[in-house]
């Protein structure tokens, strides 16, 4: 494949940064990569030779493994570091654990990390591309990317569409990325949840902040949920996750709010019965699957033109 | 033979004197004279000061010099060098929490480290409870006498307001002044910068206003019901200015600070995750900004402290969540103050001066920060228009943990005087030979 002639990027630290013509550069490379997935013979030679780095020191399952199975349909080699294996727990630095992967001869690191601006912070340390695959509150760029992408399959153009993002606003980074994806698509965002995880300052990004789960739901092209993340939360943004599911919980009575051919998508892992109701996630209406498996073309897209940037430019000095 | 210094036509700038001229500063065996003789002339060490701001040496009343404890951060050698520089001739250590000065084992120590290492005056501060922890007064009288000039947790807010009323009740019998860091822990668990549309954008932890207007407020009403003085450290919200300016209205014993940090930036500067952004209280917005100059010109906020905090690079290098709090500041400040405030043509530069000499002074009846007859000879020459850029190799605290690094500043220090002697020549430090190199 010809390397995208609009594509400088060796880093994808962001959706925030990044323009509407490299998001349509991406959904473009990932949909050549979508045909390839159809045939019997999955493995492109893309990145033949070139060794990818996994440094997931989050808890992940689908975008760890997304990235290694996008990784080998392109060739690459790849090794995949958790926290409770790696040098971190005996007091290693972020930093030095990052100069090592890449003294090792890795030629891209993909870094999932608790701490926001993880990801920026070591693109300014090593020289080798940096994928952000999750840094805490902050951005989840390629979440963003093949939720768009799932999007723009189900309901095409985006311009003019209405998607409601509903739950735990402020500790999901799945929703900032997504809140500057889908306005960079020209789709009207709306924020839905409890007052004290969606605040009304939210507003300033230029999104609509409601607290009522009907008006979030009514004129809907589609609606994103999300978890609630325990583990970001401290205790007290919200009475119990009883009170949670029977404000906010989505169930079949509030989804007949929705409009008939709106979609329901989750960025996963889906807490039956809290967020969303067994049945709904199982539904016609949910695509939460079909997010998934572009997450293995959007992947596939990112590692490509980010892999292939870089060997387009010179280093820069080590500091 | 004395020792005799004439510091020579200069702008002399002696806020407590109301004196703003060209004119001469002399000085005999460290004290301050109003004139010398024709033949003490003659023996005078003469310094020209033709260009340059002739005012009492700077006074920082929160200084933070991690001896003892943390001398891997800075000494009181290496912090009382980095004053020097700065134009500081007076600094007030904060206790450190990894060993408290609650006992006067612990201020004695310092004392002789300040005997043996210190370039220029140094006074320290006790724990205001035992091992800082926010439970049991720590012993206020035996400190006092063991020499420390005020009580405080430092960046460990009292939390539980009995133990503050106490403390401000039992330190007023001294005459001892309690300082407060004023932030409510309990809406600050985990937050790394200010709570507002750059913690939304940025995901990280937002530490709300709330949290220091909720305890500026406490301290209010404590100084209010125990007549006590309650020192406010580093004001950085525009609530809280306006708490302090009511309060005051009312004749409530209290009194403020704001840091140069606090006054030049806000929690914009922290869109990099550049950890040399991440300071306790967080960098809060412009209006606050606003707020806070506002209050230092009406008297509100009664001086400038630095809060240096020195951290090594190998703390401040990591994840901006994982970031010790805290910038150093001694050796900026001037030039910082200069640009929010004088080359901003917010204030006079007498004014600043005094925010920076007199003022913090006074607060905790140091007997410094004049030139006034029979002074300590504590002198800071400066070029207020002189530029140059902060390089951190150059900077002669131990650390580097600057917001303005590789920034231009203008303003700089040309000479320090300690009791008559350069111990700062623009450069580099020049040790009395009382002291280690």
């Amino acid at each position: 494949m010809e390397k995208a002639a609009n594509w400088t990027r060796k880093d994808l630290l962001s959706i925030e940064a990044l323009s509407r013509e490299e998001l349509e550069t991406i959904f473009s490379v990932a949909n050549s990569f979508k045909r390839t997935l159809q045939r019997s013979q999955k493995k492109l030679s893309s990145l033949r030779g070139k060794t990818i780095v996994n440094l997931f020191l989050e808890p992940s399952t689908r975008t760890r493994v997304a990235f290694e199975i996008a990784a080998k349909r392109l060739s690459a080699d790849v090794i995949s570091i958790t926290s409770n294996v790696s040098s971190l727990t005996k007091g290693e630095t972020l930093r030095d654990t990052a100069r090592n992967i890449e003294a090792l001869n890795a030629d891209l690191l993909v870094i999932r990390h608790s701490a926001a601006g993880s990801p920026q912070y070591l693109s300014q340390i090593i020289n080798i591309p940096v994928i952000n695959a999750g840094d805490g509150a902050h951005e989840h760029p390629t979440q963003a990317l093949l939720d768009t992408f799932t999007l723009r399959e189900q309901l095409g153009d985006l311009k003019g569409k209405k998607v409601t993002i509903l739950g735990d606003i402020l500790f999901s980074r799945v929703a900032r990325s997504n809140i500057w994806a889908l306005q960079k698509l020209g789709v009207h965002v709306t924020l839905a949840g409890p007052s004290t995880l969606v605040p009304k300052l939210f507003c300033e990004l230029q999104v609509e902040v409601t607290h009522s789960l009907k008006e979030a739901l009514a004129d809907a092209d589609a609606v994103m949920l999300l978890r609630i993340q325990h583990e970001r939360q401290t205790s007290t943004h919200f009475p119990s996750i009883g009170e949670y599911k029977s404000m906010f919980g989505l169930n079949l009575q509030r989804a007949s709010w929705l409009k008939p051919d709106a979609i329901i998508m989750h960025p996963g892992p889906i807490n039956r019965g809290v967020e969303i109701d067994s049945q709904l996630a199982d539904s016609d209406r949910s695509v939460i699957l079909q997010q998934v498996t572009n997450g293995i073309v959007c992947r596939m897209a990112v590692l490509f033109l980010c892999a292939s940037a870089s060997s387009h430019t010179q280093p820069k000095k080590l500091t | 033979m004395s020792i005799i210094t004439w510091i020579t036509g200069g702008r002399v700038i002696d806020p407590a004197n109301n004196r703003d001229a060209i004119g001469d500063i002399y000085a005999v065996d460290g004290k301050i004279v109003p004139s010398l003789s024709d033949k003490e002339k003659k023996q005078a060490q003469k310094i020209k000061a033709e260009g340059l701001i002739v005012c009492p040496g700077f006074v920082d009343i929160h200084t933070h010099l991690c001896e003892p404890g943390d001398t891997h951060r800075e000494t009181i050698q290496t912090g009382t060098w980095a004053a020097a520089a700065g134009g500081f001739t007076t600094v007030v250590c904060m206790p450190n929490a990894n060993q408290p000065s609650d006992n006067a084992g612990t201020i004695q120590q310092i004392n002789d480290a300040v005997e043996r290492d210190a370039l220029v005056n140094v006074f320290p501060t006790g724990a205001l409870t035992i091992g800082m922890k926010g439970n049991e007064l720590a012993p206020a009288g035996s400190l006092q006498r063991s020499g420390i000039v005020a009580i405080t947790d430092s960046y460990r807010s009292v939390q539980k307001n009995e133990i503050m009323r106490r403390a401000v009740e039992y330190a007023s019998m001294f005459n001892l002044v309690v300082m407060d860091h004023c932030q409510d822990q309990t809406l600050t668990e985990g937050s790394v910068m200010n709570e507002g549309i750059w913690s939304l954008r940025l995901g990280l932890r937002g530490w709300p206003s709330a949290a220091e207007d909720i305890i500026v407020s406490r301290n209010v009403i404590l100084s209010t019901y125990t007549r006590a003085h309650i020192h406010l450290q580093q004001i950085s919200t525009s609530n809280a200015v306006e708490i302090i300016r009511r309060a005051k209205q009312r004749n409530v014993n209290i009194s403020a600070e704001v840091t140069p940090h606090h006054l030049h930036l806000s929690d914009e500067c922290v869109k990099n995750y550049d950890t040399n952004f991440k300071t306790n209280p967080p960098l809060r917005t412009p209006e606050d900004q606003a707020a806070l100059i506002e209050g230092l010109l009406d008297g509100t906020l009664d001086c400038i402290s630095t809060d240096h905090m020195p951290h090594t690079d190998y703390e401040k290098n990591v994840e901006y969540d994982l970031a010790p709090f805290g910038v150093i500041g001694l050796e900026t400040s001037l030039a910082v103050c200069l640009k929010v405030l004088v080359h901003s043509k917010k204030c006079a530069l007498s004014q600043l001066i005094k925010l920076l000499t007199y003022n913090p002074s006074n607060l905790l009846k140091l007997g410094k920060g004049t030139l006034s007859s029979s002074a300590d000879a504590d002198i800071t020459l400066f070029d207020p228009d002189e530029e140059w850029v902060v390089d951190p190799d150059k900077f002669q605290s131990r650390s580097r943990n600057s917001p303005w690094i590789g920034k231009l500043l203008r303003g700089k220090v040309k000479q320090t005087f300690i009791a008559g002697q350069k111990v700062w020549d623009g450069d580099s430090v020049i040790l009395p030979e009382n002291l280690n190199g």
